[in-house]
C-alpha cells in the first residue's frame, strides 16, 4: 500500500471514529440535519453517476419520490420494502429511459424534467393510493424486533443516525466499486470520447441506461428512508426546488472526483444550518453560491486547493524571477 | 375567448424565451420570476402605493428590463458558449429573485389587485356570455407587443441584425454584427415582454412569489412543440396548446391537463425533436 493510499485510509477512519461519538454530542436536532446529509450523501453521489456519462437529468428528485411512495404504500414490513423503493426506482427509470435516451444534452435535460413532472402531477392528481396534495402520512417506522432478545425502534433518531450512516457508507463503497470498475471507465469513456468508444463497439446508449437506472436505484433507497424517517411524504417534497439543490450541490462540491459532490452537499449543509437565522434568505444564498462558483471556479470546491496553489505557485515564481508585474 | 387570452399571453412569455435561446443558446429558467416581478412591481406601486395602473405598467416593465440587462451582463456573458452554464446560472438567479420577493413582500399573504377595468364585455351582446374587460386587456396588450416585435424584426435594421445573429453567429460578426449589444437587447426585450405579461396579468392572477413555476413549465412545453428557436412554432403552438390546456381543464381538472401536456411534449422530443416548425432554425 502506498503513502499517500495509507493516509487517505487514515482520513476516512478518522472521519469514521468522529461520526461514531457525534450522536452523543451533538443536539437532537442537529441529529435531524446530520441523517438528512447521510441521505442527500448517497443522492448526489448517485447523481454523479449520471453526469459522468455527460447527460444531466433533472428527474432525479422524482425518481427519488417513486421509491419513498413505493416504500410507503407497499403493505410489508419496511425493511422488505426499503430495497423495493430502490428496485421500483429504477424500473420507472428503465421505463423512462426508453424515451428519454432517445435525446441527448439540452434535449435529456428537458425531456427528464417533462417525465418527472409529469409523474409528480400523477401524485398531486391521483388521492387513491397517492393521498393527492397532501401525501401520505403514517408511514411505519423501521423497527428491529427479536422478541426478548433485542429490540431497536429506528424512529427514534440515534439509531436512525447509525441506520443512515451504515446504509450511507453501504451505498457509497458500492458505487465507489462500480465507478472504478470496467463499468465506471466506460462511462467516463461515452461521456468524453462518444463516437470513439462508439468506434470500438461501446453501445453508449445502453451504458447511459445502465448508469441512469444504477443512479435510480440508490436514488429509490434515498427516498424510502426519508420516507420511513419522517413517515409522511407529499409530492411538494419532490419537486424542482428539491432537484435544484441536488444540482447546486454537486455542481458546488464539483463534478470531477468521487469526493466532489460529497464534500458539496456536506459544507453547504453545514453552511445551511449556521444560516438558520435568516430563513428567508437562505435560497438566496444557494443561488449566489451557485452563480458565484460557475464563474469563478467551474470545476466546484473540490479544485479550490490546487487553484489555491496554483495561485500561491504564480506568486512565488513571480517573485523569485523578478518579472515585472502587468500594469 | 378563455383560450384566445390564454394563448395570446402564453405567446408573449414563449416568445421572449425562444428568442433568448435562438440568439444566445440559453434557456432562461428565471424567465418565469421576471414575470413574478412584473407582477410584484405592478401590485406594489398599483395597489399599495396609488400609482396610476398605466404608469405602474411601464414602470413594471422598465424593472424587469433593467433586470434582464444586468442578468445579461453579469450571468449570461461569461457563459457565452456553455449552454448548461448558462442555464445553471439563470437557475441561480431564479432563486435570488424569488427569495427577494419573499423577503421584500412577505410570502402567505394573498395579494389581489382590484380590476382596474370593473365592467365587462356581454359578447355580441349575448347576456349570458361575458368577458371582462381586464382579460380583453390583456389580449390587447399582448396582441400589440407581439405586433410591434414582428415589425420591428422584420422592418428595422436591428430586428434584421438580431436574426443574423440567430441564424449564423459568426456570419453575423463579420458583417461587423455586434453579437454582445445585440445579446442585451434580446435580454432586455425578452425581459420586459415577460415583465409585462406580469404586470397584466396581475389583476386576473394570485401573486405569490411562486407563480413563475407553473408559467415556465408551459412555457417550455410551448417552446419544445413549437419547434426550438422557431418563434413562428412558438406561436402556433401557444394557441394550440392553450387551446387545449383550457378544454381539458374545464372538463376534467388543471393537473390532468399539465399532464397530458407534458406527456405532448415527451412526444414530440421522441419523435420529431426540432417540433413542428423546427426544420428552419430562425428566429
Amino acid at each position: 500500500m502506498s503513502n499517500s493510499a495509507r493516509l487517505k485510509l487514515a482520513g476516512i477512519l478518522a472521519v469514521l471514529a468522529v461520526l461514531c461519538i457525534l450522536p452523543s454530542i451533538v443536539r437532537p436536532y442537529q441529529l435531524d440535519v446530520l441523517i438528512f446529509l447521510f441521505i442527500n450523501i448517497i443522492l448526489v453521489v448517485s447523481y454523479r453517476m449520471i453526469a459522468i456519462t455527460g447527460e444531466f437529468s433533472l428527474a432525479h428528485a422524482v425518481i427519488m419520490g417513486v421509491g419513498a411512495y413505493t416504500s410507503a404504500l407497499l403493505p410489508f414490513s419496511p425493511w422488505i420494502t426499503l430495497p423495493l423503493g430502490g428496485a421500483a426506482a429504477a424500473g420507472i427509470a428503465y421505463i423512462l429511459s426508453f424515451p428519454l435516451f432517445r435525446m441527448k444534452g439540452f434535449y435529456f435535460l428537458i425531456g427528464s424534467f417533462a417525465a418527472a413532472e409529469a409523474i409528480r402531477l400523477i401524485w398531486v392528481q391521483f388521492n387513491n393510493p397517492f393521498g393527492g396534495f397532501r401525501g401520505l402520512r403514517r408511514i411505519p417506522a423501521l423497527e428491529l424486533d427479536l422478541g426478548d432478545f433485542l429490540y431497536i425502534d429506528f424512529g427514534a433518531p440515534v439509531p436512525y443516525y447509525f441506520f443512515a450512516l451504515v446504509v450511507g457508507i453501504v451505498c457509497l463503497v458500492i458505487m465507489y466499486r462500480i465507478e472504478h470498475s470496467r463499468f465506471g471507465f466506460v462511462f467516463h469513456a461515452v461521456h468524453h470520447r462518444d463516437m470513439l468508444a462508439q468506434s470500438v463497439g461501446v453501445d453508449a446508449r445502453r451504458y447511459r441506461t445502465i448508469a441512469f437506472v444504477t443512479a435510480s436505484f440508490f436514488a429509490g433507497i434515498a427516498g424510502a428512508m426519508v420516507a420511513h424517517y419522517i413517515t409522511a411524504i407529499n409530492p411538494g417534497l419532490f419537486g424542482l426546488p428539491r432537484m435544484l439543490n441536488v444540482l447546486v450541490w454537486v455542481l458546488v462540491g464539483g463534478l470531477g472526483s468521487f469526493a466532489g459532490p460529497v464534500i458539496g452537499v456536506t459544507v453547504l449543509s453545514i453552511a445551511d444550518e449556521s444560516f438558520r437565522g435568516f430563513q428567508e434568505l437562505r435560497p438566496a444564498i444557494y443561488g449566489l453560491t451557485l452563480i458565484v462558483t460557475m464563474l469563478f471556479l467551474p470545476d466546484g470546491l473540490v479544485s479550490l486547493p490546487s487553484k489555491i496553489m496554483g495561485w500561491v505557485n504564480r506568486l512565488r515564481n513571480r517573485e523569485a524571477s523578478g518579472v515585472p508585474k502587468r500594469e | 375567448m378563455n383560450s384566445l387570452i390564454a394563448s395570446s399571453f402564453t405567446a408573449t412569455f414563449a416568445v421572449g424565451l425562444v428568442l433568448i435561446f435562438g440568439i444566445m443558446q440559453v434557456i432562461n429558467f428565471a424567465h418565469g420570476e421576471l414575470y413574478m416581478v412584473g407582477a410584484f412591481s405592478t401590485w406594489f406601486l398599483y395597489s399599495e402605493n396609488g400609482v396610476p395602473f398605466f404608469v405602474a405598467i411601464v414602470l413594471a416593465i422598465l424593472i424587469t428590463a433593467a433586470i434582464g440587462f444586468l442578468m445579461e451582463r453579469a450571468l449570461f456573458r461569461p457563459m457565452r458558449g456553455n449552454q448548461f452554464g448558462g442555464l445553471i446560472v439563470s437557475i441561480g438567479m431564479l432563486f435570488i429573485l424569488q427569495t427577494l420577493a419573499v423577503y421584500l413582500f412577505g410570502q402567505g399573504l394573498m395579494k389581489n389587485i382590484t380590476p382596474y377595468f370593473k365592467t365587462s364585455w356581454h359578447v355580441f351582446g349575448i347576456e349570458s356570455v361575458t368577458v371582462a374587460h381586464s382579460r380583453l386587456f390583456v389580449f390587447a396588450i399582448a396582441v400589440i407587443i407581439l405586433g410591434a416585435f414582428w415589425l420591428f424584426l422584420r422592418r428595422t435594421r436591428l430586428g434584421w441584425a438580431m436574426r443574423a445573429c440567430a441564424q449564423n453567429p459568426e456570419a453575423a460578426a463579420l458583417q461587423g454584427i455586434s453579437i454582445s449589444k445585440i445579446s442585451i437587447l434580446a435580454m432586455v426585450i425578452s425581459a420586459a415582454m415577460a415583465g409585462a405579461g406580469g404586470a397584466v396579468m396581475a389583476q386576473l392572477v394570485r401573486i405569490t412569489p411562486q407563480m413563475g413555476h407553473s408559467v415556465i413549465v408551459t412555457a417550455l412545453i410551448v417552446m419544445i412543440v413549437g419547434g426550438v428557436g422557431s418563434l413562428e412554432g412558438a406561436l402556433i403552438a401557444s394557441v394550440v396548446y392553450s387551446f387545449f390546456h383550457t378544454f381539458i381543464t374545464t372538463y376534467i381538472g388543471g393537473e390532468v391537463a399539465t399532464i397530458w401536456g407534458l406527456v405532448l411534449m415527451l412526444t414530440v422530443l421522441v419523435i420529431k425533436p426540432t417540433g413542428i416548425m423546427g426544420d428552419r432554425e430562425s428566429v
